[in-house]
């Protein structure tokens, strides 16, 4: 069991690092999003792993801020992608 | 009477909502809002005037279980700021934009911008810390896009990507704190806290996320560009406030959390980062060639001072030296917030009458906009930090807190960034009141007075007045 907790955590914090380093690192706009949104993934699977309780059940309030830390996400991508959009069409109006 | 402290955050929201439903009332409703929010954020202060706090569980939820909010003599001073400079901000707004521009858009993300800054104010838990930092985060993304130039643009995105992977480890940290303590209660967590690698890691992670967004030298890169293409209500809003809230939550997170966990020599990789802020902010103001970048830079350097005072609150027992520290360091945020959002509103001014804003083709402005030209000049006061405006008292509590600790080697810093700030203002003022033909501009009442009034509130009302914030501010944070 803690073998299990110890494997999703470290592939959490891998994907973190992944992503922090992509997000940083030059590139397209685009790739640079996606890779903001992987390291958020790991960040999740951190806290998902954490939770995990075995036969005594998982803690319940990661669960609750994973999913807030999804819809925040969500929107901030939403937001990249507007802005990407945006600075398309100022470009292609000069 | 908790319950204003709910109203601050709830009115600028509900404010927020309404500018949705009705566009064409924006203007309207946007300063009523601010109207009733700072009525609100000022009986938050007189509440907490006694040196006591107020908190707020919402919903009647244990702490720990739902959202509690709190307010201390320091949030209240911080808030109190922010809803006077919000206040003009949007009476400057409502003349700024002209009909047919993004103004539909402007009041909604600048009263969700206000409703983000209150929450972090007051938030009692690091959740919901991190919550307001995203909200505040896009909101001022969304603000500085609005100009809607490529250069505009292309600053924004940069600014949201610095903003994303900031919030990103201070969500890290806070993913830290609560697997090893198992809480987000910034209370419950402050006194379980210990000394170990779990909290050093949370430390560096959610430090290092919020300086980024708070533009600490050489975190600033960011700054000039996003602040020098917004519009102006929207510069004055992002440089005087949403800033100064990312360095407020560090100043709270290193004082009220992490106390047991910070050593001097961490205060002193603060300290030095400020000092480099200051010393390079002030220099590329000082070369700068348009009066909003000038600004922007001049909001680098005068956030080094504020993390200049960490180093010594670090190494100073609680006592009558502390406090007189940490009241400087309000006094210093609180005079750059009303200074700064002087300087960006006249900057607008200036930029709507000249048609530019680069300080070389400024002459004769001094004569077409006297009282805006008298706004530069006391908010200039207040940047260079003579008597007897906030800033003075600022600096001399930081000089005299060096002295105290034993750290002389900030005070060449301090004299050598006010030095320069003189010379950047001088200069300023130098184009300004050189010769050129311009035509004269009545006295536009909306657009001007409200800077005027911030200016003034900077250079005279501050400095004479501040005594009250020593006794708010006494005792926050005391190492245990």
């Amino acid at each position: 069991m803690i073998a299990t907790q110890l494997l999703y955590g470290l592939l959490g914090v891998a994907l973190f690092a992944l992503g922090v380093r992509g997000t940083l690192a030059d590139g397209p706009f685009l790739r640079r999003v996606v890779a903001w949104n992987v390291a958020g993934a790991g960040l999740f699977l951190i806290f998902v792993a954490g939770a995990y309780g075995g036969a005594a059940g998982a803690d319940p309030v990661p669960h609750a801020l994973v999913l807030t830390g999804i819809v925040v996400a969500v929107s901030a991508t939403a937001l990249a992608l507007a802005l990407a959009r945006r600075l398309k069409e100022a470009a292609r109006d000069e | 009477m908790s319950d204003l402290l709910v109203w601050v955050v709830a009115l600028p929201l509900l404010g927020a909502i309404a500018t949705v439903a009705w566009p064409r009332q924006g203007r309207a409703l946007g300063v009523a809002t601010a109207l009733a929010t700072l009525g609100a954020a000022l009986g938050v202060l007189a509440q907490v005037m006694d040196g006591t706090s107020v908190h707020h569980e919402l919903g009647g939820w244990s702490p720990g279980l739902g959202i509690g909010l709190a307010a201390d003599g320091m949030a209240a001073a911080f808030l109190a700021m922010t809803a006077v400079v919000a206040l003009a901000v949007s009476i400057h707004a409502t003349a700024y934009f002209a009909p047919g521009s993004r103004r539909e858009g402007f009041w909604p993300l600048w009263l969700l911008l206000w409703a983000a800054l209150n929450a972090l104010y007051l938030s009692a838990d690091l959740f919901n810390l991190y919550v307001t930092l995203e909200l505040l985060g896009m909101a001022a993304v969304a603000l500085a896009a609005l100009g809607g130039g490529r250069a505009a643009l292309e600053a924004a995105m940069r600014y949201l990507v610095v903003g994303l992977v900031g919030s990103l480890g201070f969500l890290g940290g806070v993913a830290i704190l609560y697997l090893t303590y198992g809480s987000l209660h910034l209370g419950t967590l402050a006194a379980a806290l210990e000394a170990n690698t779990a909290t050093w890691g949370a430390l560096v992670l959610m430090t290092t996320g919020v300086l980024a967004k708070a533009a600490l030298f050489p975190l600033h890169f960011w700054l000039p560009p996003a602040h020098a293409n917004a519009p102006a209500p929207v510069s004055a809003a992002l440089s005087a406030l949403v800033v100064k809230a990312a360095a407020y939550l560090v100043m709270r997170l290193w004082l009220d959390l992490f106390g047991p966990a910070v050593t001097p020599a961490a205060g002193m990789v603060l300290g030095t980062l400020g000092a480099g802020a200051v010393l390079w902010g002030s220099w590329q103001a000082l070369r700068a060639a348009r009066l909003k970048l000038l600004a922007a830079y001049s909001t680098v350097a005068q956030l080094g001072y504020l993390f200049m005072f960490m180093p010594l609150l670090m190494v100073q027992a609680p006592g009558p030296a502390r406090n007189a520290a940490l009241g400087g360091l309000v006094a210093m945020a609180l005079s750059h917030g009303f200074a700064k959002g002087a300087l960006f509103l006249a900057a607008g001014a200036v930029q709507q009458h000249a048609g530019h804003d680069r300080i070389r083709d400024l002459g004769g402005t001094a004569r077409a906009l006297p009282a805006t030209t008298f706004t530069i000049a006391l908010a200039g006061v207040a940047l260079i930090g003579l008597p007897p405006s906030g800033a003075f008292l600022g600096k001399w509590q930081l000089m005299a807190g060096a002295i105290d600790a034993g750290q002389w080697f900030w005070i060449p810093v301090v004299l050598a960034g006010s030095l320069l700030a003189a010379a950047y203002v001088f200069r300023l003022l130098g184009h300004a009141f050189g010769p050129g033909e311009r035509a004269n501009a009545p006295f536009a009442i909306t657009i001007e007075a409200p800077a005027l009034v911030l200016a003034l509130l900077a250079t005279a009302a501050l400095g004479l007045g501040a005594a009250p914030l020593w006794p708010l501010v006494g005792g926050l944070g005391a190492p245990s």
